[in-house]
């Protein structure tokens, strides 16, 4: 229930009085209720739970977050280069 | 962004090969045996899935949290929802996962089983519409769950109003983290020394209600997603922080989460919903732990339509869920796990839901 699926945002109207999206979940079109997201915009990728966008994903933070573990495996391949060299 | 781009991301987020350094990084961090808690069953079964438990150093435990709704809906209020679903003029809606949790001599299945008008649907606003469709019929949906489905679940209240629906109500069970890592750090049996809190939780309500928690208990908080590289990267802050005696609240979900979460989403919750004590199956009653709906919209409140009155309940003797959502102990320690306890034959709602602890070892076929 709290788990959620990344959809991109379509098509965005007004429907029974309530702002609705049309999201694409990869090739499956679903409506999802955008009256969280006043924002939002065509083309931007959300989270759905229960037919409801909560959120704009930020794909600068996810960037982010990936280069800053990227910096972690550059320096797990360092470590283990100084192990070979000391055990050689 | 693309599409292509955000497959990408998908994959990176899931791939075993970026997890291993950040398992390596934590390894290497670690000096001595931690706790962790992840609060939410989502993550729990993505732990599970991906194994997880099983790439981590010996030293670091993960005990499981109560963040399953199904899980922690008390057994007086399934009993009620059985009760209402079992009368000729109800459609009773429900998420999927709620129709195999049993209630004190039958589950929402076996009532469909006999007849009764039991639903599942993917939103509550689908309940809505079908309240217009069937204007003979009373419509009721079983309003559960924790911050994250409250946006929803509240305008199909305010939708329905909206439209004079007058044949469409709610039986509420709402919950709300915070007060629940309250009561599990106040309890004099607590081992949990740092939290993984829930991130999709946090889209909505943001983190500012944690840091008063972490010094209190003095306890680090990371917000964590669900997928496996922000699990083990949610870990790795949280062990950064107990090893070196910080008790912050730290953010390892920024793609989604913001500190101030989603204000309108808020508001939605507030037009519909006041905070309110519940009863936690399993666990007990904790103060101002859940919503209820406002007093203004009690003619949607399905307890007060349905008056179904005094209902004595009766809990399986067996059934240890209760210190397994406090992370006392874990599934393999119920002596009916896999025995007397199976998803064919539940005796408690863990083994069945998608969010429970129970039905995660048993699905990943964790014997320890
Ligand atoms: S295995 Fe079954 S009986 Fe045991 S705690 Fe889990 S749900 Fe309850």
């Amino acid at each position: 229930m709290c788990l959620g699926v990344p959809g991109k945002i379509i098509d965005i109207y007004v429907k029974d009085g309530l702002r609705i999206g049309k999201i694409d979940f990869g090739g499956v079109t679903r409506e999802a209720c955008l009256e969280a997201l006043p924002e939002a915009r065509i083309g931007e990728y959300t989270m759905i739970h229960a037919g409801f966008a909560l959120n704009v994903l930020s794909e600068e933070e996810a960037m982010e977050t990936l280069s800053t573990l990227h910096e972690l495996e550059e320096f797990e391949q360092e470590a283990s280069l100084e192990e070979d060299g000391a055990a050689g | 962004m693309n599409d292509a781009a955000l497959t990408q991301f998908t994959q990176e987020f899931r791939s075993a090969e970026r997890v291993k350094p950040v398992i390596e990084e934590i390894r290497r961090t670690v000096t001595r045996p931690w706790t962790i808690m992840e609060i939410c069953g989502g993550q729990t079964h993505s732990i599970m899935q991906y194994g997880l438990d099983q790439l981590l150093p010996p030293e670091i435990e993960l005990v499981h949290g109560p963040g399953c709704p199904v899980c922690v809906t008390p057994l007086e209020l399934i009993d009620k929802a059985l009760a209402i679903a079992s009368r000729p003029d109800v459609i009773f809606c429900s998420y999927g996962d709620m129709l195999r949790v049993p209630g004190s001599r039958q589950d929402l299945f076996s009532i469909r089983a006999q007849g009764g008008q039991v639903k599942v649907v993917y939103s509550p606003l689908d309940a809505v519409r079908l309240a217009k469709e069937n204007p003979d019929k009373q419509v009721v949906f079983f309003a559960i769950g924790f911050e994250t489905t409250a946006p929803p679940n509240a305008l199909s209240v305010l939708q329905a109003k909206a439209m004079g629906l007058t044949n469409y109500s709610i039986l509420v069970s709402h919950v709300r983290v915070p007060p629940a890592m309250h009561a599990i750090l106040g309890s004099p049996h607590n081992r949990v020394q740092g939290f993984l809190a829930a991130g999709h939780v946090c889209t909505v309500m943001g983190y500012e209600e944690y840091p008063p928690i972490a010094s209190q208990y003095r306890v680090p908080i990371v917000v964590t997603g669900f997928e496996p590289l922000d699990l083990v990267q949610g870990i790795l802050m949280c062990v950064r922080q107990l090893e070196a005696g910080t008790y912050d609240v730290e953010n390892a979900y920024p793609r989604l989460v913001t500190r101030e979460g989603n204000p309108a989403a808020r508001q939605i919750i507030e037009r519909a919903f006041i905070t309110c004590d519940r009863n936690w199956r399993g666990i007990g009653m904790i103060p101002d732990s859940g919503w209820k709906l406002r007093p203004e919209l009690s003619d949607f409140d399905a307890e007060i339509k349905f008056q179904v009155g005094d209902i004595q309940t009766r809990e399986s003797e067996v059934c240890i869920a209760g210190q397994i959502m406090q992370g006392f102990k874990k599934p393999v320690d119920c002596p009916a796990f896999g025995t007397a306890c199976s998803p064919q034959n539940p005796l408690g709602a863990p083994m069945v839901s998608s969010e429970g602890a129970c039905s995660a070892y048993f699905r990943f076929a964790r014997q320890s």
